[in-house]
């Protein structure tokens, strides 16, 4: 296990691993999703998970977020081994997530959008919340105090009380990133943040993703198709191809590797 | 002027800080949204704000007459470095927070500046990249610290913490800073402002404490300006209105500006501000005017009904009743139930419900757009000017305001118009110079100390009013001699919500054609209600059915173009709607968006062929440059079709 901390180009710490994913098998049935899988996440770090289309980049992120049990191997979060939860308990330790078609209220106001991501850090509980004033009305302002900054942040102002259903795609998907960091996570888990965008929506993500990792120190671990981009932010990428690991390492390293050139530019079966 | 002898000491920006910090101390001066809430400082506080910048440009080793450029949108910081500058002897140069990379370069270099206040990593990238090449550029301040943490730090300072440094050292320095504040006087630089460059390069504008101070109060105590008024700042701060209206007029009178959350949200900021005085350029009038028209065709029926039944009675009414004219009772009572149904809704949505004087200029307004506003009960009022003059050549009284006018002189202005009908002035604002342009200030300055404004007009005999036709080298002749001026058309034809901007070519030809941009809000909205698909402006723009729907609103125009005994000659015989639209980077339109006519003739040197050669269609080919600089190509091949004109009305004998 890596544990020694060290600095990057840029002048950013990477830190310890975070998350360790050890032999990760998960079926489902009789089909194998991902078979045998290790790799970790460090502190600080743009971790990138690419391969084609049914690779298991997405099964891997639910398994990471404890959506899907894996039937053999072990995830360590923070050293420790990690026994079975439900999903909200998982966000109660720090991880938060987007989703690959937005997974956001429709009908609802960016600005409530973003509050539901505060949820694990409400105090008050439903009836106090009833009651409204005193604890759960300075609880609220907390909340939105910390809910206004992020929207500042994403420079997403202009949208504060536009029902996200009337928003661009683009946009929606910046709530999401919004809603994922109102959460406060230590390790934020991002599935395809970048589909579906333009060239300019593309290079705003990005430059979204670098800030959140500069600025709040998050640890991302990201899903991505567009290997232009995942090149240019990502510290260390894991290539998935037909529920294997067949690369893992660095940008460069990850380029020069010829079953990823194999698995990304097809190869003639003899 | 009864304060001459008390404004001895009321000379420069930074006095006026002074005395409104003592007298309207805890009256707001600033307010801004951040985090969804309005924050606000009042006049003392600002004070303090400002002197900690201006003992953190001591500590920085920032020199009398050095040039502090500073580039953001309009937020109270920004305000605040321009009088810190000042403060401290230096001169604020703001500068247009969208100029590419190189636009910025010219003008950093051309004052050659020492310091930089900029808004965030992208207006400090865009000064890193130069900062080698402008030798004198020593540091950068920036606001918002996002995503500059692994920048190199030598040459960048905070701007909280730059003003912290001051604080510190304020026991030992102020003294020094109250000194310099001292030393200035009416005839030391206040501002220096780069015009947006019509043709040409831009030019640095030097204007004197004496042009703004002056200009600002005069026209202030004008319109009756009260301490309890409050403004919108949302135009460039690089551009001289911004500043008179948020600085020197604000500081005269001690009166609120109120700044937006972001660009975006600026109509947002005027319907929670609603401010009592507003500027907007004709352009935002025609925008929001297009936004209402789109908001009632898909309105339900009662409602549009209201609405064309009132706006239509409103027309004849609202101007009347703004003026003071005799009015029915019926009439007054119907107007009473028509601001109650739909004009005082309305204007609240619009954030102009306090609105109690607003003006508007830059480019000529189509009379049309013009009384829609009046006839809300509106006081929009025209002005006339220019950067050179401090902003005010001439603007309109109460009670004598037109469309087709933009008012008698100013306080303490004097207006000449040449036998070539250019407009010329003299007044306490004219500029002191251009900087380090001894050539272009003599060629727009006489000895005298009258100042060329490039614009034809003429002074109407009957109300004294100045009317503007055009620019006066865009003026010209028809080849049978009659009078060309592209202006007075674009204006009747941009009234139309379709039509975004239009150019009129016709200069020394015997006919005049067009090209159009469509608006592509309301083309849209159009397209969508009448099942009309298309994938992009291009699209939308080649079909027929925008072709037939311009091709009926140019018809109209010249219906009433017709009737204008000078101009009758200037009837559009054919036109093109072009495949983009005119852009600020590609050259066409300048920073406020004018349009650039001799670039487009340029460009579109292709197009202006083909619709003088009778053809029916051309084949072209347009460079593009992105917004980060690079460039592309778009090709189209584009319709031309001619209109009916009109017999040219006689003039009645």
């Amino acid at each position: 296990m890596n544990t020694q901390s060290y600095v990057t180009a840029d002048g950013r710490t990477i830190g310890p691993a975070v998350m360790e994913m050890k032999n990760i098998t998960l079926r489902f049935g009789g089909v194998v999703a991902i078979k045998d899988i290790s790799f970790d996440i460090r502190q600080g770090e743009i971790r990138a998970i690419i391969g084609p289309n049914g690779a298991g980049k997405s099964s891997m992120l639910n398994v990471m977020n404890g959506f899907y049990h894996p039937q053999e191997g072990e995830v360590m979060f923070h050293g420790t081994k990690r026994r079975a939860m439900r999903p909200h308990q998982i966000a109660h330790q720090g991880i938060a997530r987007t989703f690959q078609n937005i997974a956001l209220f429709k009908g609802m106001s960016t600005l409530d959008n973003i509050m539901t991501g505060r949820l694990t850090h409400m105090k008050s509980g439903l009836l106090r919340q009833m009651v409204w004033w005193g604890a759960s009305e300075r609880d609220e302002v907390k909340n939105r105090e910390v809910v206004e900054k992020i929207i500042d942040f994403l420079e997403i102002q202009a949208i504060r009380k536009t029902p996200v259903g009337r928003l661009p795609y683009g946009l929606q998907k910046r709530v999401e990133l919004a809603r994922a960091l109102a959460a406060e996570p230590k390790l934020l888990l991002l599935d395809e943040p970048m589909a579906g965008m333009n060239v300019e929506e593309k290079e705003d993500m990005s430059r979204f993703i670098l800030d959140v990792n500069d600025e709040f120190g998050t640890t991302i671990a990201l899903i991505e198709h567009d290997m232009g981009v995942v090149m240019d932010i990502a510290d260390r990428v894991v290539v998935m191809d037909y529920g294997k690991k067949i690369g893992d390492g660095t940008p460069e390293e990850v380029r020069t590797n010829q079953n990823v050139i194999d698995a990304y530019l097809g190869v003639a079966h003899d | 002027m009864t304060k001459e002898n008390k404004g001895q000491s009321l000379d420069t920006i930074p006095k006026l800080l002074a005395r409104n910090a003592q007298l309207f101390a805890d009256a707001p001066a600033y307010r801004e949204k951040e985090f969804g809430i309005w924050q606000s400082w009042t006049w003392a506080e600002a004070e303090q704000e400002i002197t900690n910048l201006a003992l953190g440009f001591l500590t920085i080793g920032a020199e009398k007459g050095d040039h502090i450029a500073i580039v953001g949108r309009n937020r109270p910081y920004f305000y605040w470095a321009i009088v810190a500058a000042q403060m401290i002897g230096a001169v604020p140069v703001p500068v247009y927070k969208d100029a590419v990379a190189e636009e910025m370069a010219y003008v950093l270099d051309h004052c050659s500046a020492r310091f930089v206040v900029a808004e965030d990593q992208e207006q400090v990238d865009k000064v890193v990249d130069v900062m080698d090449q402008i030798k004198t550029l020593k540091s950068i301040i920036y606001l918002d610290p996002r995503g500059m943490r692994k920048y190199d730090r030598s040459a960048l300072f905070d701007f909280h913490d730059l003003q912290k440094q001051g604080q510190a050292t304020a026991s030992e320095k102020l003294s020094e800073l109250k000194k310099r504040i001292q030393e200035q006087n009416s005839s030391d630089t206040c501002v220096m402002l780069y015009t947006s460059g019509t043709t040409g390069r831009p030019k640095g504008v030097v204007l004197s404490n004496q042009n703004i101070v002056e200009t600002g109060r005069a026209t202030a105590e004008f319109d009756g300006l009260r301490s309890t008024d409050s403004v919108l700042a949302y135009l460039p701060m690089a551009w001289v209105g911004d500043f008179i209206f948020s600085v020197a007029q604000a500081y005269n009178i001690g009166f609120c500006v109120c700044c937006p959350e972001s660009e975006e949200t600026m109509q947002e900021g005027l319907v929670e501000s609603g401010p009592s005085y507003f500027f907007a350029t004709p352009r935002y009038f025609e925008g929001l005017l297009t936004s209402v028209q789109i908001r009632m065709e898909d309105a339900g029926r009662f409602k549009r009904w209201a609405f064309h039944t009132f706006m239509g009675h409103a027309k004849d009414i609202g101007p009347k009743l703004l003026d003071g004219k005799p009015v029915g009772v019926v009439d007054r009572l119907k107007y009473r139930l028509g601001r109650l149904l739909v004009i005082d809704p309305l204007k609240n949505s619009l954030g102009l419900s306090r609105m109690r004087v607003g003006y508007t200029a830059g480019e000529a307004i189509g009379p049309e757009l013009f009384d829609f506003y009046r006839s809300l009960g509106i006081n929009l009022k025209q002005l006339y000017g220019q950067t050179e003059a401090s902003v005010f050549i001439t603007q309109q009284k109460d009670g004598e305001v037109r469309a087709d006018t933009v008012g008698t002189p100013s306080p303490g202005v004097e207006l000449k118009i040449t036998d070539s009908g250019e407009v010329f002035y003299r007044s306490p604002g004219s500029f002191v110079c251009y900087y380090n342009n001894e050539k272009s200030t003599k060629e727009t300055k006489d000895s005298e100390g009258w100042v060329a404004t490039g614009d034809a007009g003429f002074i109407e005999p009957e109300s004294g009013q100045l009317r503007i036709i055009d620019r006066a080298k865009d003026v010209g002749k028809m080849k049978d001699g009659s009078m060309f001026a592209p202006k007075f058309v674009e204006n009747k034809l941009k009234f139309y919500a379709n039509i975004l901007e239009a150019v009129v070519l016709g200069n020394g030809k015997d006919t005049c054609v067009a090209f159009i941009n469509i608006d592509l809000n309301a083309v849209g909205s159009w397209a969508e209600r009448n099942n009309i698909a298309y994938a992009s402006y291009q699209e939308l723009a080649a079909h027929p059915e925008v072709y037939q729907m311009i091709q009926a609103n140019i018809e109209e125009t010249n219906r009433s173009v017709a009737t204008d005994p000078f101009l009758s000659g200037c009837q559009i015989h054919r036109f093109i709607i072009l495949h983009k639209e005119l852009d600020a980077d590609d050259g066409e339109l300048t920073r406020t968006l004018k349009v650039r006519r001799n670039v487009i003739e340029e460009r579109y040197a292709d197009l202006i062929n083909a619709i003088y050669d009778g053809s029916t269609t051309v084949s072209t080919e347009t460079e593009v440059t992105y917004e980060d600089g690079r460039k592309g190509k778009i090709s189209a091949t584009l319709e031309i079709r001619n209109t009916e004109t009109f017999e040219r009305k006689q003039v009645a004998a």
